[in-house]
């Protein structure tokens, strides 16, 4: 199991001063919610975590290792990122687009396999995408994209999962079924951090909690202790009125 | 699902590979075959084998193996250069409307080409001096194409035309400056002609390597062609990967327009016909690019021999003629 850690960490986000750096650890079992308004730097965090791009300073550590010294190949066998909108390339089917969750697993020379196959199945099947298999991607709805999107993370099978916004255009059947395979995840021991705009969702189902504030500032620690209704506000400069539902606290914007 | 089912059907995946590769060779052949048969004189299939055997007349021998073979081995190399050449900008940019003639690569090579011929330097000098011009061109279009964002297809096409534009403009002024005596021979830089080719082996050998480097990176290539955030995640190193793309194919644009001059189109017609019967992988594309590439170019260039016997087009003006609709229907089909 890996664990990611980010030592006085100041991500890249053009014109803004560095704010506070991120010094926490992405343990295994742990599922991490980022919150933050729009601009806060939510996709640009999970992208210098993922080593897309580089950070302003600081270190990035995969199991004790920077992470610029593994190559991509081994980063992308531990690390799994779901992107917040997949671009439209040449067409491919829904199953092609799975399976190349399986490249960081297969050396130049190999084919996709029986078995690589069988897991990118196992991966539509488990999404609710199966039956769309030999379908176009560009034939999709956006919901059905992102389930893919999803199930080709699933198909990569990494250890640790970045999700940018992993219930965007998500029926509220799917939101629960996906938050619900990212809690399974981490409890077969992999760790997840995910982006997410719903502030329901986020108390339901992170157990940690980190949030960006658009000047640069940043808090975090376990959901319990971050889920102050005040800071809450000051994060997206809205009024909040709080119930509790099932022993979970429930926030809707006040008018 | 069952798993017998799952590797019956990876079998059929891997057999998918060489049956099209298969055709496409057998109808490289076939079209090989008939260009050495067709033109001024026809010469009969039999006596054709018998001179392929060694045997046969000998005003038959050199004909064909004289006259004939090369100007057809080098149609073939050529055709297969450029197919390839445009593949692969085609998933550099994610944009089916990549082509080396279109991007102003040509057009780049052919300057580098003539200003070593006009300054009396011969041989590798020449082919050297054709890749520097078609990978500055490269630079050019993808420099300033590419701006902040992704590249998108119209400020793409827009700064590939105006270089190829530019780059015709100096072409002309060459010709312009130029001996008189010197103007038919040099006219086909502009226009692409393969009367002038004698050497086919060297543009067979370079498709040939090429085609085999790509077959470990045919999978990488697929990942690219989906973004190169998305294959980054997937533990692609884009960087280097894009450079190789960028040198290949300006390598092989280079080679096909020191070979024949800047012959349009079939970077784009080929792989587009490719795609819509084959798909997307590009473990199969690229070697089918290539087989078909330079079927297409033979045929082309067969059809450029005999149309108007004994008067010889430049082949250039038959794949104009594909190409020109297969660009316009892509451009439409686009919006």
């Amino acid at each position: 199991m890996s664990r990611l850690e980010m030592r006085d960490l100041v991500i890249d986000v053009p014109g803004r001063d560095d704010g506070r750096a991120l010094s926490l650890t992405l343990a295994p079992g742990q599922v991490w919610g980022v919150l933050g308004p729009n601009g806060a730097g939510k996709t640009t965090l999970l992208h210098t975590l993922a080593g897309l791009r580089l950070p302003r300073r600081g270190e990035l550590l995969l199991d004790g290792r920077p992470l610029t010294e593994l190559g991509r190949r081994n980063v992308a066998r531990a690390l799994g990122l779901v992107f917040q909108d997949s671009q439209d390339g040449f067409p491919a089917t829904v199953r092609e687009t799975a399976l190349i969750g399986r490249h960081p697993w297969l050396s130049p020379w190999q084919m996709e396999g029986g078995e690589d196959l069988r897991l990118a199945e196992a991966a539509l099947e488990r999404l609710d995408v199966a039956h769309l298999a030999e379908r176009l991607v560009s034939t999709l709805s956006g919901g059905e994209r992102q389930r893919l999107a999803i199930a080709t993370v699933l198909t990569q099978g990494p250890t640790i999962w970045l999700a940018d916004e992993p219930t965007n255009h998500l029926d509220l059947h799917h939101q629960t079924a996906v938050m619900a395979l990212l809690a399974e995840q981490a409890a077969a021991g992999h760790a997840v951090m995910m982006c997410l705009h719903d502030l329901n969702l986020a108390a339901r189902w992170c157990d940690h909690l980190l949030l960006l504030y658009p000047d640069g500032e940043a808090c975090w620690g376990p959901r319990h202790m971050m889920l102050e209704t005040r800071a809450l506000e000051r994060l997206y400069g809205q009024r909040l009125a709080t119930a509790e539902i099932d022993g979970a606290p429930v926030f809707v914007p006040a008018r | 699902m069952a798993a017998a089912d799952l590797s019956a059907r990876t079998v059929s995946a891997a057999r998918g590979l060489w049956l099209p590769l298969a055709v496409l060779a057998l109808a490289g052949l076939v079209a090989l075959g008939m260009s050495l048969s067709v033109g001024s004189a026809s010469v009969a299939p039999e006596a054709l084998w018998a001179v392929l055997r060694g045997e046969g007349d000998a005003l038959s021998r050199t004909l064909i193996l004289e006259l004939r073979l090369p100007r057809s081995l080098s149609a073939f190399a050529v055709g297969g250069l450029l197919a390839v050449a445009g593949a692969l900008m085609q998933v550099l940019l994610r944009n089916p409307l990549a082509d080396p003639y279109v991007l102003g690569l040509s057009g780049g090579a052919a300057v580098g080409a003539l200003a070593a011929m006009l300054a009396g330097l011969g041989g590798a000098v020449i082919s050297g001096s054709a890749f520097a011009g078609a990978f500055l061109s490269t630079l050019l279009v993808f420099g300033l194409a590419h701006g902040t964002g992704s590249w998108t297809p119209a400020r793409l096409l827009l700064t590939g035309v105006v270089i190829a534009a530019g780059w015709g403009a100096v072409i002309t002024l060459m010709l312009a400056l130029s001996p008189a005596d010197r103007l038919p021979g040099m006219l086909y830089w502009l226009m692409g002609d393969l009367a002038y080719a004698r050497a086919p082996w060297p543009p067979l050998a370079l498709l040939a390597a090429v085609c085999l480097l790509l077959i470990p990176a045919g999978r990488s290539l697929n990942v690219l062609a989906r973004g190169p955030l998305q294959a980054a995640a997937l533990g692609v190193n884009v960087r280097p990967l894009e450079w190789g793309i960028y040198l290949a194919a300006s390598a092989l644009t280079a080679m096909a327009v020191t070979t024949a001059g800047s012959i349009g189109f079939v970077g784009l017609v080929v792989p587009h016909m490719l795609r819509l019967v084959l798909g997307n992988d590009q473990r199969l594309i690229l070697p089918a690019c290539a087989l078909a590439g330079g079927t297409l170019l033979v045929v082309a260039d067969t059809f450029a021999r005999t149309m108007i016997a004994p008067e010889q087009l430049p082949v250039g003006v038959i794949t104009a003629l594909l190409g020109v609709p297969t660009f316009l229907y892509l451009l439409y089909r686009s919006r």
